[in-house]
């Protein structure tokens, strides 16, 4: 009994220590002094009211925005190919592929980064946001591959058959059967890598060119400090967004599994 | 007999390290209830896959009613497959999964809906076409994938151990079903199963494989009275074998020495194997000896052993005996019959045998 007691303090503090700061944002984005200082002085939506009239901002979210998601389907496309390839079929140096794929996970992104901007800057191409997709797509496969891996060796491979030897073509086999059955791990690798891409610094810091993601603006506002409580507001904003978008996910990846009579794997949630 | 549906000419399939068919031929007509019986890797599952086009045979030739199957995929052969798994599309209601394959036939709505209907209807599942695939129970899902793989009236229906996953009553219930619906439907059934008595109960004829060969293609009947060899007559139920001698071979009658039974008149229909040599072995099935109790007699031979051990089943008693001179213990199985005793472990036992219900191994 005093063990569980013991215990539970420990998980409540694990809890604060991780929470805590993500509560102060909102906080903070409401009060209405510039210094981030308890007491709290008012309650103000200035803060906001300002994020509609910085263009610098609107612009880098954009950027931010578009690849965010050419990164989701790029890194969700590879991610399927390869999870289908090594889940279904024996190749030659198989582990070796994989494991050479899947190296980015645990590799230090400053180093992709350096590797990267010197490679690219070598061979003359110029840093736009195209490059940070490719940066971020390097990043992104890995865990993509990840999920879809699971997810495609829980599908049981005489499915596929099954439809191909009723006719079917392997290609209407797989989009009539594989997809829709894989389709919960596809919506996760699209949100998992959405994330991932959106909120990364490093590699978008060195391969952005003159149009900065908003992590990197965010970085840049930084120095003045008349501007924290606008980040603030910004970081309130796109809480709620993440929280939105995480709850729709499980909503709907909980339906899927309820529908298809599946055993609930967890999902990443 | 008409020219066969299905032709196997020395199929051979090479996975590099493993050979998984070594040249297998057969020929299965029209019709017939077909088994491919043998042990876990014995190559049958690898040669039904090759007769559906799921597995290219690197040498020989698969003929599926006169024209020769290679380069021919699995989608446009004249088979259907029922997998282990069953395979059931689970995001598809019962109705959708059964008419799958219909799908590019060009069917009007109303005619496809007729078609599913009826092969609901044929494997007892009538009316079930709006549930949920993923609610059926395990002997639904297996007659779900009968009719899926029956409405595209194939020539063959190929069978992967449809039964394996379903516990024992059900299984019994459904061998005699998926008989009486292969009768009914007049396609041929090619059955892939590692459980002999499922085989010798569905089949017309089997053929018994071992390290991807065919070991003996035989009806139950002749598979079950006449094994070619010791390994199928061990595979395929029970055998008692007795080490024994060919003393005299004249025409079709051989007499062979038995150890502990002494000299017995064999026919050459009793040596399926074939095979020449003196030494040899008698085999011969637990059922066809009686033990004789309180003093019952039995025309032709008897010998006297004693009870070593006793196994009782209900319907069945096993007794494995030690007879005067014979070096192994045999098994005798008994039924038990109103008013017979059961013999306890240690009792002396008198045995009636025949010498036809034997099969010689040389």
């Amino acid at each position: 009994m005093k063990r569980s007691g013991w215990l539970g303090i420990y998980a409540v503090a694990y809890l604060v220590f991780l929470y805590a700061p993500v509560v102060l944002l909102p906080l903070f984005a409401f009060n209405d002094a510039t210094i981030i200082a308890f007491p709290l002085s008012g309650f103000t939506t200035e803060w906001f009211a300002q994020l509609a009239t910085i263009e610098a901002l609107h612009d880098s979210v954009i950027n931010s925005l578009y690849i965010a998601v050419s990164t989701a389907i790029l890194a969700t496309c590879f991610g399927v190919f390869a999870a289908r390839a090594s889940s279904r079929y024996d190749f030659p140096a198989k582990r070796g592929i994989m494991g050479f794929i899947m190296i980015p996970l645990v590799l230090p992104e400053i180093i992709i980064a350096v590797a990267l901007l010197v490679v690219l800057l070598q061979l003359g191409i110029a840093l736009s946001a195209w490059t940070v997709i490719l940066g971020h797509v390097l990043l992104c496969t890995p865990f993509s591959i990840a999920i879809l891996n699971s997810a495609f060796l829980a599908m049981d491979r005489s499915l596929e058959e099954a439809a191909y030897d009723l006719g079917e073509t392997r290609w209407s086999a797989f989009r009539l059967i594989t997809l829709p059955l894989v389709m919960p791990g596809i919506v996760s690798s699209l949100l998992i890598s959405f994330t991932i891409s959106l909120d990364e610094f490093i590699i978008a810091f060195f391969l952005t060119g003159n149009e900065p993601t908003l992590p990197v603006y965010l970085w840049s506002q930084l120095r003045f400090p008349q501007k924290i409580p606008v980040v603030m507001a910004l970081g309130t904003i796109l809480l709620a967004a993440s929280l939105i978008l995480l709850t729709t996910a499980e909503y709907f990846r909980r339906r899927g599994v309820a529908r298809t009579g599946a055993k609930d794997t967890g999902g990443f949630l | 007999m008409s020219a066969p549906l299905i032709e196997l000419e020395t199929v051979e399939k090479d996975y590099g390290e493993v050979l998984a068919l070594a040249g297998v031929s057969a020929e299965i007509a029209a019709g017939e209830f077909f088994s491919l019986l043998g042990p876990s890797g014995c190559g049958k599952t690898t040669l039904l896959r090759t007769i559906a086009g799921f597995e290219d045979p690197t040498g020989g030739r698969v003929r599926i009613d006169g024209r020769d199957m290679e380069g021919v995929p699995a989608n446009s052969r004249p088979t259907n497959m029922v997998f282990q798994s069953y395979a059931i599309f689970p995001h598809l209601s019962v109705g959708q999964n059964v008419g799958f394959g219909l799908r590019r036939k060009g069917l009007t709505k109303t005619e496809m809906a007729r078609q599913v209907g009826e092969a609901l209807e044929m494997v007892g599942l009538g009316g079930y076409e709006a549930r949920a695939s993923h609610a059926l129970s395990g002997g639904q899902r297996q007659r779900v994938a009968l009719a899926r793989a029956l409405i595209m009236k194939p020539k063959v229906l190929l069978l992967d151990e449809p039964l394996s996953a379903l516990d024992k009553k059900l299984r019994e219930q459904m061998q005699v079903e998926l008989r009486k619906l292969q009768r009914q439907v007049g396609i041929t059934f090619i059955l892939v199963t590692h459980d002999q008595e499922e085989a010798l109960i569905m089949s017309d004829r089997i053929a018994v494989m071992f390290d991807g060969q065919i070991a003996q293609l035989d009806s139950p009947q002749a598979l079950y009275r006449r094994p070619v060899s010791r390994r199928v007559a061990e595979f395929i139920g029970v055998m008692n074998f007795i080490e024994a001698e060919v003393t005299a071979e004249t025409g079709d009658r051989l007499t062979v020495d038995v150890a502990g039974l002494g000299a017995v008149d064999l026919s050459a229909e009793q040596c399926p194997g074939g095979g020449g040599g003196r030494g040899a072995a008698v085999g011969i099935r637990p059922e066809t000896m009686t033990l004789l109790i309180d003093g019952e007699t039995r025309s032709g031979r008897i010998t006297e052993g004693s009870v070593e051990e006793v196994v009782y089943y209900g319907d069945m008693t096993y007794y494995d005996i030690r007879l005067d001179g014979v070096p192994a213990p045999v098994t005798i199985s008994m039924r038990n019959l109103p008013g017979r005793a059961v013999l306890e472990r240690g009792a002396r036992a008198r045995v009636a045998w025949d010498a036809s219900a034997m099969v010689l191994f040389r």
